[in-house]
């Protein structure tokens, strides 16, 4: 989920010089490094030759088989916030990070591929916002537009100062180097190849991080006695924690704040994070629905997310186990430490450098090494082309530039490319600079976003849901997620970025427990606005041009034809029962 | 019609996995025994690489008739 995960880790990468990560690379992992570059460069190089309209450009052609959009989809999410702050969770949460898959991500991309993808897809619309313009109106189009511009630019500057920070850290290289070098290779592979490129990158980079991680897990487990010996050593850390059973459980702890390392109870874990912030995510953030909307066909669009679900439901053996292992190899003693930060305690992003350092030679390091590299890039990219999208087709074609032919969009969207990576390289020395730039994306996302889901919902399950409505909710939506922002605080935090500048009435767990709760307000506050302000307005379109955007008025799809393990229904409740029987497991 | 993905993705693992190989053939034991357990994991991952890779470049020729 992007609003927890990319901002809380990046204050603290880096060490304290006690027990520093630092990889000594040989000349084959450079070679390795080298290999996948040139390959990311020539995919780009030969992608445009294929490349002739904006179509081309911004959604490849609609023309991709599903499983190539299902990996891009999962690969678009797979940036190394998610590699590197998921092994982080692991230690610092233990096995209840697998919420994040099972209960945060699962339900809500069978709902996306089921009910959600055939109004975007079949709606014809480029791009989520103006899915917006078409269902709502144009203010509320360019409210979403402008917003989700301005979080992916900041987004890719945030994975580029990442990539900076740890490459520096662990390897001693150049900031500015860094920097610089990631920045121009994803330019390149962009400008020339466009998001059939980024697609293409982003399948590479999925089997890149499984192949590059999986031995890394194995290695670990073997390590530690297999999986038996992982729950013993963890049931050993949760005691010395004073929470027992904390790291080895998702939900037996949950009944209280006290008895999770997350601080967090049941409800707004399910509510907050489950359905508002899932939802919000993986339902309406472009980002991930431009891979769906670049499928060939509806039933490939719909089949894109449910196929993802799959490797997704599986995931958490390769990004969670790695934090799980670490800490219980700590516990074991005998040779592994924690990282630590400058202030003594446990540096958890450090945690997968830390891993590959202990179990990965010469060779395998460079593998691992090129997996996160390539994650961090693919975050990267992935925001680049949904920013050049959203940008050319729902603030330059509309506003800017009426009528514009369509050699002349596929010029705008390179162009806005280089701007927009110039902007993230601006960013990424913000962030660099001031630390409080984190938090401040941490909130924009909860206030702008979490509200969005409702409007969605809204939109194409109620008819009667107007332009007004959507447009006023989203701000009622965004004022009732300040106000409660300003009303807690995350327990031991000073007043201020992290809340309580209306006074701290409510105190909690974690800044990701508060920001639960914060998304739970967002929500309500825009259904109830957008509801009440929906019925108070006059419609503002016609039943005839909502044909094809709301659900009661669009032609039920039939499935003939596909075979029945292929269709979404099919394939949504298998992945369901999974995630079920995950939670089950593992209680 | 397009670049199949599955080209350059067969192509990338099977270098990698060569690549890997010829590493752990040539590399001193010792770093297996300081690392991974005394396990020649770029051998041994290296196998598994090039034989992703082989599989795919497989599927990508079948994918063409």
């Amino acid at each position: 989920m992007r609003s927890l995960h990319h901002v809380p880790f990046l204050a603290t990468i880096g060490g304290s010089g006690i027990h520093d990560v630092i990889l000594q690379l040989a000349g084959v992992d450079y070679l390795i490094l080298g290999v996948y570059l040139a390959f990311v460069i020539a995919i780009g190089w030969i992608l445009r030759k294929y490349l002739k309209t904006s179509a081309d450009f911004f959604e490849s052609g609609r023309s991709l088989p599903a499983w190539v959009c299902a990996l891009g989809f999962i690969g678009a999410n797979l940036g190394a916030q998610e590699v590197i702050g998921m092994a982080a969770s692991g230690a610092k949460y233990g096995i209840a990070t697998c919420h994040f898959y099972w209960l945060c991500a699962i339900p809500a991309m069978v709902f996306v591929g089921v009910f959600m993808m055939p109004f975007y897809y079949g709606s014809k619309a480029h791009s989520v916002p103006e899915y917006l313009k078409f269902r709502y109106d144009e203010k509320t189009r360019a409210f979403n537009a402008l917003s989700f511009a301005v979080m992916t630019v900041f987004s890719s500057g945030i994975s580029m100062h990442a990539l900076a920070l740890l490459l520096h850290s662990i390897l001693g290289v150049d900031y500015g180097l860094c920097i610089a070098v990631s920045s121009l290779i994803v330019l390149i592979y962009i400008y020339t190849g466009g998001l059939t490129s980024a697609i293409y990158n982003e399948v590479l980079q999925f089997f890149l991080i499984v192949f590059g991680l999986l031995p890394l897990v194995l290695l670990g487990l073997k390590d530690i006695g297999g999986w038996h010996g992982l729950t013993t050593q963890l049931q050993g850390y949760s005691t010395a924690q004073g929470m027992p059973g904390a790291w080895g459980h998702l939900w037996a702890n949950m009944g209280d704040t006290k008895a999770n390392p997350m601080g967090i109870e049941w409800f707004g874990l399910v509510m907050g994070g489950g359905f508002v912030g899932a939802f919000g995510y993986w339902c309406t953030d472009f980002l991930v629905i431009q891979r769906a909307m670049a499928a060939k066909d509806m039933s490939s669009a719909r089949r894109t997310p449910l196929l993802a679900a799959f490797p997704k439901m599986f995931f958490p053996a390769l990004v969670i186990l790695p934090g799980m292992l670490a800490v219980a190899l700590f516990q074991r003693g005998a040779g592994f430490n924690l990282p630590l930060a400058a202030d003594g305690t446990p540096n958890y992003n450090m945690v997968v450098p830390a891993m590959l350092a202990q179990y990965f030679p010469n060779g395998m390091l460079g593998i691992g090494l090129t997996a996160l590299m390539a994650s961090f890039m693919s975050g990267m990219a992935g925001n680049v082309t949904a920013f050049n999208t959203v940008f050319t087709y729902d603030l330059y074609q509309s506003y800017l530039h009426k009528g514009a032919s369509d050699a002349h969009l596929v010029r705008v969207g390179r162009i806005t490319t280089v701007v927009g990576l110039l902007i993230s390289v601006a960013c990424a020395y913000a962030a660099r600079q001031y630390n409080n730039i984190m938090d401040m994306l941490q909130l924009v996302f909860a206030f702008v976003n979490a509200p969005l889901f409702a409007v969605f919902l809204l939109g194409m399950f109620w008819r009667r849901a107007t332009g007004n409505g959507a447009f006023f909710g989203l701000l009622l939506g965004t004022l009732s997620a300040a106000v409660f922002h300003g009303l807690s605080l995350p327990a031991g935090e000073a007043v201020g970025i992290k809340g309580g500048w209306l006074g701290a009435h409510w105190i909690f767990g974690s800044s990701m427990a508060q920001n639960f709760w914060v998304y739970i307000f967002a929500f309500v506050g825009c259904f109830v606005g957008t509801t009440v302000i929906s019925l108070a307005t006059p419609p503002n379109k016609t039943d005839d041009q909502l044909r094809g955007l709301v659900y009661s008025l669009t032609e039920k799809i039939r499935d003939v034809g596909t075979k029945w393990y292929a269709r979404p229904a099919v394939l949504g409740v298998v992945v369901l029962a999974g995630a079920v029987a995950l939670n089950i497991i593992f209680w | 019609m397009h670049l199949d993905v599955r080209l350059p993705l067969g192509l990338l693992f099977l270098l990698l996995g060569l690549v890997l190989i010829v590493y752990g053939f040539t590399s001193r034991p010792a770093i297996y025994v300081q690392h991974s357990l005394g396990l020649n994991v770029n051998l041994f991952w290296g196998a598994v690489f090039a034989l992703f890779g082989a599989v795919i470049l497989a599927l990508t020729r079948r994918g063409k008739h």
